[in-house]
């Protein structure tokens, strides 16, 4: 188990207190001038030594994004964007970031403002957690009657604004373009990629975008140095990380851990356990609900980092931990997965918005029994048609945990869904009955 | 994609009052000069707020002379985000988490008991018009579910009995204390912490 003195939110439990003070005596504001005064190239060259990668999904080297951002600031100014939908079901680290640390974030804000040389930081948080905002917003006033932001940001000789921008209900403005879309006063919904936002970005201007735990870490990285956030974990997925462990375990709970630890581990040591005993696991969703489910025979060795996680076919996400025991019906928590996303899509690209659908319906009568044998692999089709043909990852993101399911609960469909159309009692289900196929067989 | 329909019954005319002009203005100042359109969203809010929690037409043309944009634009931001009410839903609104991490863990009883409690079906005011409810997609609170929301608070860690109490509650026009049901304060494991120990209790 990682050491107390090495994990980096030593307040994600709220025991210290959230306010200005609280936060510099566990170490925050204390030397960035001396941080920032060592030059832009050192803090870049430092994230990348740390191999720290985006913690909100993709996990793209963070140190590489930065570096895209143009070294000199032209006609156009540079803006930072944190990036606070957290919308992925599964996931509640970043609310708990906002409320009992926002002073972390908001330095990381200031150093990574200055790295990419924007002077102005909007900070996009989804409306559910208005309260969870409203909280970040004292600590911004805070941070600015103590000179820490604003005109010459805690002595760096850097100017800074930082300004919330609520969301409104929408997944898909996690999304980094239709992010940008949205603070724009626009629909949420995605641009092509390239341009990347780098180089053209909010109101075509460059931007970086990052999400809230991503920004939060990067002050102790530069003060513990980028080799002992490298120690950590393994190689190219070092560093500590926040993990939301929810479904049917004991103690459902959030806690930062060492990347690369035993699913095992986490679940029955923090959590608590399993409902019901190991034995009564039935599967895992590892990073969120987008992530393809794991079934149980795998948690046994599985360790949670970006590479080992793509090995099995499925990813870390956001390690936003969802536990499904036995007593729960798979194909309906996936039916119910499903019409999220058929809820979300933005309706933008064809293939999500009607394809999100169809997998949501098919699912449905797949939970209910009522499907054909031929309707499962029909279903695998959509998911292929889906996947890779849309603007942004959604596309991805709603068809990968179907495809997790077919791939590891393909038995129990077809044991359930021996549905045949060629029968007659069943002729009153219009949509299932091929009709013609029905007066041959009269 | 959700689809979203506008109330049949409008009012004719809409307006901010000078507590809402004052909070739009100084919104529209967080934005570069020229580019006042991000603010729509902030609006949109504030005219929800202003008008009991749902935004009439009138509103969004009122929104759209306001920061000098086609009205067309105001209403498909209007309609896209699926947090603007666009017609009445009651001083309270509930708002009902059922995606799988809460699914699992019963939020099923939670929309039992707001049908018992406030109206049969979603989106239907109750009879007293104080209220509706609605199931929504994940809320993010996913390590203290079941949950719900009302207007803006969080309530956590819910079971069926603590719902009807709470919605007993609101019906009764007081207003239930927020936050976790099982009275943790913070995403810790409850009775089983393992980890920052030398805090605890600091």
């Amino acid at each position: 188990m990682l050491k107390d003195q090495d994990r980096i939110f030593q307040n994600l439990y709220n025991d210290l207190g959230f306010d200005v003070i609280s936060s510099q005596k566990r170490g925050d504001w204390v030397d960035t001038k001396e941080l920032t005064n060592k030059g832009r190239d050192w803090i870049i060259n430092e994230i990348k030594e740390s191999q720290l990668r985006g913690r909100g999904g993709a996990g793209f080297p963070t140190g590489l994004k930065w570096s895209f951002a143009p070294k000199e600031v032209g006609s156009r100014p540079h803006y930072l964007v944190i990036n606070a939908d957290e919308s992925e079901p599964g996931t509640c680290k970043d609310r708990d970031i906002l409320r009992f640390e926002p002073h972390k974030l908001i330095e990381g804000c200031l150093i990574a403002s200055y790295a990419v040389q924007a002077h102005v930081c909007y900070i996009y948080i989804r409306g559910e957690y208005f309260i969870d905002g409203q909280k970040l917003q004292a600590a911004i006033d805070e941070a600015y009657e103590k000179k820490l932001i604003g005109k010459n940001a805690a002595g760096t000789g850097w100017d800074l604004d930082i300004y919330i921008h609520y969301g409104a209900g929408a997944y898909i403005c996690g999304e980094e373009t239709a992010l940008l879309e949205s603070i724009e006063g626009n629909k949420g919904q995605p641009r092509l990629k390239p341009p990347f936002p780098a180089l053209i970005g909010l109101y075509g201007c460059p931007t970086i975008i990052n999400n809230v735990e991503t920004i939060a870490v990067v002050p102790t990285i530069l003060r513990r140095g980028g080799k002992w956030f490298s120690s950590l974990g393994r190689e190219k997925n070092t560093g500590t990380k926040i993990f939301c462990i929810s479904g049917n375990v004991n103690n459902p709970c959030n806690v930062e851990e060492e990347m690369s630890i035993p699913l095992k581990e986490l679940i029955e040591v923090h959590a608590g356990g399993v409902i019901g005993g190991w034995d009564n696991l039935q599967a895992v969703i590892p990073g969120g609900s987008s992530m393809p489910l794991i079934p149980k025979q795998k948690c046994e060795t599985l360790t949670m980092d970006f590479d080992a996680l793509m090995a099995e076919k499925s990813g870390l996400g956001t390690a936003g931990i969802v536990v499904i025991n036995k007593d729960q019906d798979i194909i309906k928590c996936m039916a119910r997965i499903a019409r999220f996303y058929k809820h979300e899509s933005c309706g933008q690209c064809t293939p999500c918005r009607e394809g999100s659908g169809w997998m949501w319906r098919m699912l449905e009568r797949m939970a209910r029994g009522e499907a054909t044998k031929d309707e499962i692999d029909m279903l695998g089709d959509v998911t292929n048609q889906i996947a890779g043909h849309t603007i942004c990852a959604f596309g991805e993101g709603s068809s990968w945990p179907v495809q997790g399911l077919l791939r590891h609960f393909k038995k129990e469909i077809k044991e359930r869904n021996k549905f045949d159309p060629i029968v007659k009692e069943n002729k009153n289900i219009p949509y299932l009955v091929d009709q013609h196929l029905l007066d041959k067989n009269a | 994609m959700s689809l979203k329909r506008p109330a049949k019954d409008q009012p004719e005319n809409f307006e901010f009052t000078p507590n809402s002009l004052k909070a739009a203005e100084a919104i529209v100042t967080n934005y570069p000069k020229g580019k006042q359109q991000s603010a729509v969203m902030a609006l949109l809010y504030i005219a929800q707020r202003q008008n009991n929690n749902w935004i009439p037409l009138a509103a969004m043309k009122y929104i759209a002379k306001f920061l000098n944009m086609p009205y067309i634009k105001v209403y498909e931001v209007a309609t896209f985000y699926s947090m603007y009410n666009l017609s009445p839903v009651g001083k309270y609104f509930i708002q009902v988490c059922t995606t799988t991490p809460c699914m699992i863990r019963g939020a099923n009883m939670l929309v039992e008991a707001c049908k018992e409690k406030i109206s049969k079906n979603e989106s239907e005011l109750s009879n007293d018009k104080k209220c509706s409810w609605i199931e929504v997609e994940c809320l993010g609170a996913c390590v203290n579910a079941p949950m719900m929301q009302i207007n803006e608070e969080y309530f956590e860690d819910l079971d069926k009995e603590k719902t009807l109490k709470i919605l007993d509650k609101i019906l009764k026009d007081e207003i239930p204390k927020p936050g976790s049901y099982r009275g943790r304060t913070s995403n810790e494991p409850e009775n089983n912490r393992k980890t920052l120990m030398d805090l605890k209790n600091a």
